[in-house]
């Protein structure tokens, strides 16, 4: 992606320290991407989406899956999976989006599933572990631990 | 910063503008009493109110300027420049003063003294005591103390100006316009039309639902929200308007700098300056006008005397001009400078390697000019500090094309050059052209199409291919044509690189057909676009695209569409930048070009086909006219011979194989090879793919109908003999075309010898049967010694032709070598090249050579060798 410009990890960081620091909980939307349990800050969050109609941009990176039209406004469509490196899903039920605003600009995040709104206690944050595949690791802010399994946090994937 | 300060700068910034155009004004008619108050008012204003709100600096430059003015308006003193200099570098303490007030809220500290002393040494020519220095001192310590003073001259100013009589009644009217009018924030106005814009969008979307629905019901309250949010759009975009004059108003000023400095005399002539045009785009082009304007000055007017030594009258005129046309705004710059000198741009274009010299020799002087957008161009010889840093007129054109705009230069050397910018009202809703291109819908902005063509497999409007580039003839002007679909790299079930992948058969002639070709044009430069449908036009409101999307050349922006759907809008611009040089477009005629650019490569494009058994076929693709689909149903049997009906005529058909038949097939592919007006076609199984390769023939085949074989592809492919079948083909018609156009020059009457010397066996088999038809005996060898040897052995022809690349002796050296003989000495020879740029003719021609053709191009061929015999026979006929 080398055409993208990165947000440097220091950024999500600080973002995330904001949070952390101004609350002992943190509010977050669940995703589901393959087996994977992701987070998106509430507060991010403009739109959930179902399936829409998406014009394809031709010479877009791979990862652009095109824009649609929320209300009058332009957004992105980011194909989660590909950003991933992922491959798609084999049979994709239900076509859903997350909507999340970054730098004035809406993007739609073309994900598997949404799951719920969950708190979670910033005491169970954890920095990412540093054998983390760097792709995941320009995405992800951190992570936290949950009763079974652990997830990973995100904060923005527009990058 | 508090409320008033702020207030207090806009102001001033605005009268300061203002004033910028009426001291020059003054400085050519001093006697103007009216203007005199005007610039005395503005000055007392500020001075005034710098007073009341306690800047002191300000107001010690201002103070001092009022009263040399005042001298001015007394008549006490005459208007001099010297003294118009002075209150400008007043009027610019008094800028730099206040910029600082801008950015930092207070004044900035310095001293003005020396300024302030000048002025009152002026006023002291002026008659008036000094001690007006004392009182300024005082000023400075105590601004109560001025602002009584203040009063007084105020007073003074208002009854001197009533004395002057009759302007006071207009200066009322005046500033009940101003009252008239109110300050709002720009961006207010911005937002109010981004949700006009949106609301346009709506308007459109429900007209559209309106359109498919049989509801009556909403058609009336829809029709008059229809008209309500027209003339809402309106109001706003009026909203937005400003007179071009505006841009204009630091121009008299910088001209006058221009004259000080490099003491020339130039008047500027300003028309039209009322013309209006959105903010924007009025932002936008003043930076490149001041430009365009300050080159005209600098560059382009010349001194006084160099002008009367021309003829010319001693002052110079520059010439803004502005109006509007069909839905643009027309600003022209027109100087009688100097203009461009060709021989400059020539120079300098050689030396900063932008071209070579072959190329600039074939340029008309217009595309020459075209030049001088390119970067790091400039004709000044030295740099002043006015211009000619060379970072100019490309960035100009860079700024007008990307508001839609488009930039005309005309110049004539010695006379002066007129520059015409063509720029829309409005950048925030444009209307655009919405077609599809691989079931992908893109929107093109109207403003850059031309027109429309529908494509057809045959008649006028064909797509032709010169070397599987598809151009197209515009009313005799060669179109170049860039497919969008390939372009944008769409691919879909049916793309032909899809189908190549599949080694699926594809008709090269069918893919374009039903197509649309949008004509285009970017600044000089038109192409065509080839889309798959044309829809209608739509107003559509431009979008920025995402940040992540900026680098994609191709899109301007994208937009929502009247049905909600998100749409792209192509960048012309881009897709021009991406076809090629559009700078060195050459409108007349660039197919030669073209084509001596796709000879210039070794490769030659084939077009492989299956007929019968065994290997691929491959025919060079120079030689077949086109590729037609001939139904079953349509082929006749003339006198036992398969014919069709083709265009008016009967075109014979032979089979490639005897395998081949219309049995039991609805059509079958038929490449036609066309001479004059005659046509054959050869009937084959399939077309396979057309490529360019390196013809390379590694057996040659002892059957007639096939050259060879070669290895095309990693596949081993027959390259047929068209020849034989052209021979084989009713014979009769080949030599009646032959006599013709022996016989329509007329100089042939005994049969020519020609000695063909060419090293390749494929171009040696396929030009001996094409001269042998045209009545020529040929004689052939494959080699540069072999030729000479035929020459030893008193061989004698009338003309030679020879290939120039060939291994051992090529044929420049093969000419050298004959003229240095004498048997062969006054041979008429032509050169034989796949090379046949200006330089290789002209080494060709030194070398001996009387004329050089390409060895594709059959009727060049022909018609040189019939003018070398007539040009021959002519000098024989001289020398007698």
């Amino acid at each position: 992606m080398s055409t993208m410009t990165p947000t440097p990890a220091n950024d999500i960081q600080d973002t995330l320290n904001g949070l952390l620091s101004s609350e002992l909980s943190t509010d977050y939307l669940t995703i589901h991407i393959a087996d994977q349990i992701f987070g998106i800050p509430v507060l991010q969050v403009q739109d959930v989406l179902g399936e829409q109609k998406v014009t394809k941009i031709p010479l877009a990176p791979p990862a652009v899956a095109g824009a649609l039209n929320l209300r009058g406004r332009i957004v992105t469509a980011i194909d989660v999976r590909c950003r991933l490196g992922l491959p798609p899903a084999e049979i994709r039920t239900q076509n859903m989006s997350v909507v999340v605003e970054h730098d004035g600009e809406l993007y739609s995040l073309i994900i598997d599933r949404v799951g719920d709104v969950i708190g979670l206690n910033n005491d169970s944050y954890e920095s990412n572990p540093a054998t983390l595949d760097p792709v995941w690791r320009e995405i992800s802010a951190g992570i936290y631990r949950l009763d079974e399994n652990y997830w990973l946090c995100w904060m923005c994937l527009c990058s | 910063m508090d409320d008033l300060i702020a207030e207090f700068l806009t102001e001033t910034n605005e009268s300061l503008e203002e004033l910028d155009v009426d001291l020059v004004k003054l400085e050519q008619d001093p006697n103007d009493k009216e203007l005199l108050s005007k610039i005395f008012r503005v000055i007392h204003t500020v001075k005034g109110t710098c007073g009341f709100i306690g800047l002191s600096r300000l107001e010690g430059v201002a103070h001092k300027a009022e009263d040399v003015l005042g001298l001015f308006r007394d008549g006490a003193l005459e208007v001099t420049p010297e003294y118009v200099s002075l209150i400008f570098e007043s009027l610019d303490r008094i800028k730099y003063i206040v910029g600082e007030i801008e950015v930092t809220g207070k004044e900035p500290k310095g001293d003005d003294s020396e300024l302030i002393n000048k002025l009152a040494s002026v006023l002291e020519d002026g008659g008036v005591e000094t001690t007006t220095n004392e009182e300024l001192a005082a000023a400075f310590a105590i601004p109560d103390l001025d602002e009584d003073s203040d009063d007084d001259v105020a007073e003074e100013a208002v009854k001197k100006t009533e004395s002057s009589g009759g302007t006071e009644p207009q200066k009322a009217r005046e500033s009940a316009i101003a009252n008239q009018s109110l300050r709002v924030n720009v961006d207010v106005l911005e937002n109010l039309m981004t949700l006009v814009s949106e609301l346009v969008l709506t308007r459109n979307q429900l007209l559209q639902i309106m359109r498919s629905s049989n509801d009556d019901s909403f058609t009336a309250p829809l029709q008059r929200l229809n008209h309500v949010v027209s003339d809402l759009q309106e109001g706003v975009m009026k909203t937005r308007m400003q007179p071009v004059g505006n841009a204009w108003s630091k121009l008299p000023r910088i001209i006058r700098d221009i004259c000080n400095e490099l003491n020339k005399k130039i008047e500027l002539d300003m028309k039209g300056q009322d013309t209006e045009l959105d903010r924007q785009v009025l932002e936008l082009i003043k930076d490149p006008l001041t430009h365009m304007v300050r080159n005209s000055a600098d560059h382009g007017i010349e001194l006084p005397s160099e002008r009367t030594a021309m003829g010319k009258p001693e002052t110079g005129h520059i010439r803004l001009n502005s109006y509007h046309e069909g839905g643009h705004i027309i600003i022209e710059i027109a100087d009688d400078g100097r203009g461009l000198s060709t021989q400059k741009i020539k120079d300098k274009v050689l030396k900063n390697k932008l071209a070579t010299e072959e190329e600039i020799e074939n340029l008309s002087d217009l595309q020459l000019q075209q030049f001088i957008f390119k970067p790091g161009f400039s004709t000044a010889e030295t740099i002043t500090s006015v211009s000619g840093r060379g970072v100019g007129m490309d960035v100009v054109r860079t700024n007008i094309e990307k508001i839609g705009g488009s930039i005309d230069l005309k110049s004539v050397e010695g006379q002066g050059t007129t520059i015409q910018i063509k720029i829309p009202l409005t950048l925030a809703i444009v209307s655009a052209l919405i077609v599809e291109s691989g079931s992908e819908r893109f929107a093109i902005p109207q403003l850059a199409v031309k027109e429309l063509v529908m494509t057809s497999v045959d008649g006028e409007n064909r797509i032709e291919t010169i070397k599987g580039t598809p151009v197209f003839r515009l009313r005799d002007n060669l179109l170049p044509l860039v497919s969008l679909q390939e372009l944008l790299k769409i691919v879909t079930p049916h793309s032909p690189s899809a189908a190549a992948e599949d080694e699926q058969v594809k008709e090269p002639t069918n893919n374009y057909n039903g197509k649309y070709i949008v004509v285009t044009q970017v600044g000089s430069y038109m192409f065509g676009v080839i889309v798959d449908k044309v829809f209608d036009t739509e107003e559509i409101v431009v979008k920025p695209v995402a940040n992540m999307l900026r680098n994609i050349d191709m899109f301007s922006g994208n937009t929502i569409l009247g049905d909600g759907t998100v749409i792209m809008i192509l960048d012309p611009a881009g897709i021009a930048k991406s076809t090629g040089d559009i700078d060195m477009a050459e409108r007349n005629d660039n197919d030669a070009a073209q084509r001596a650019e796709s000879r210039a490569q070794d490769k030659t494009s084939l077009l492989l086909f299956k007929a019968g058994p065994g290997a691929p076929k491959a025919v060079p693709l120079e030689l077949v006219s086109r590729l037609e689909e001939i139904k079953a149903a349509d082929v006749e049997y003339a006198n036992d011979k398969m014919v069709v009906q083709y265009r008016g005529n009967l075109m014979p058909l032979l089979a490639y194989d005897s395998s081949i038949t219309f049995e039991n097939v609805a059509m079958r592919p038929v490449l036609v090879f066309s001479d004059g007006n005659k046509s054959m076609g050869l009937v084959v199984d399939s077309i396979i793919d057309i490529t360019e390769h390196h013809l390379d023939i590694k057996i040659t085949s002892a059957i007639d109908k096939m050259l060879g074989s070669a290895i095309i592809h990693g596949k081993t492919t027959d390259i047929v003999n068209v020849s034989y079948f052209l021979q084989h083909i009713d014979s009769g018609w080949y030599n009646s075309r032959a006599k013709k156009t022996l016989n329509s020059h007329g100089h042939i009457d005994d049969t020519k010898r020609v000695l063909l010397v060419e090293d390749s066996p494929f171009f040696r088999n396929m030009l001996t049967p094409l001269l042998k038809v045209a009545g020529y005996d040929v004689t052939t060898t494959g080699s540069a010694a072999e030729a000479l040897e035929l020459c030893d052995q008193d061989h004698e022809f009338d003309i030679i032709l020879s290939d120039i690349e060939m291994p051992e002796m090529s044929g420049i050296e093969f000419a050298e070598e004959l003229r240095r003989q004498d048997k062969w000495q006054n041979i008429p020879l032509v050169a034989l090249s796949s090379h046949t740029s200006q330089h290789d003719v002209n080494k060709g021609i030194q070398a001996g050579f009387h004329s050089y053709i390409a060895k594709f191009d059959r009727d060049s061929l022909l018609d040189t060798l019939s003018e070398t015999f007539s040009e021959a026979r002519k000098d024989y006929g001289e020398a007698l």
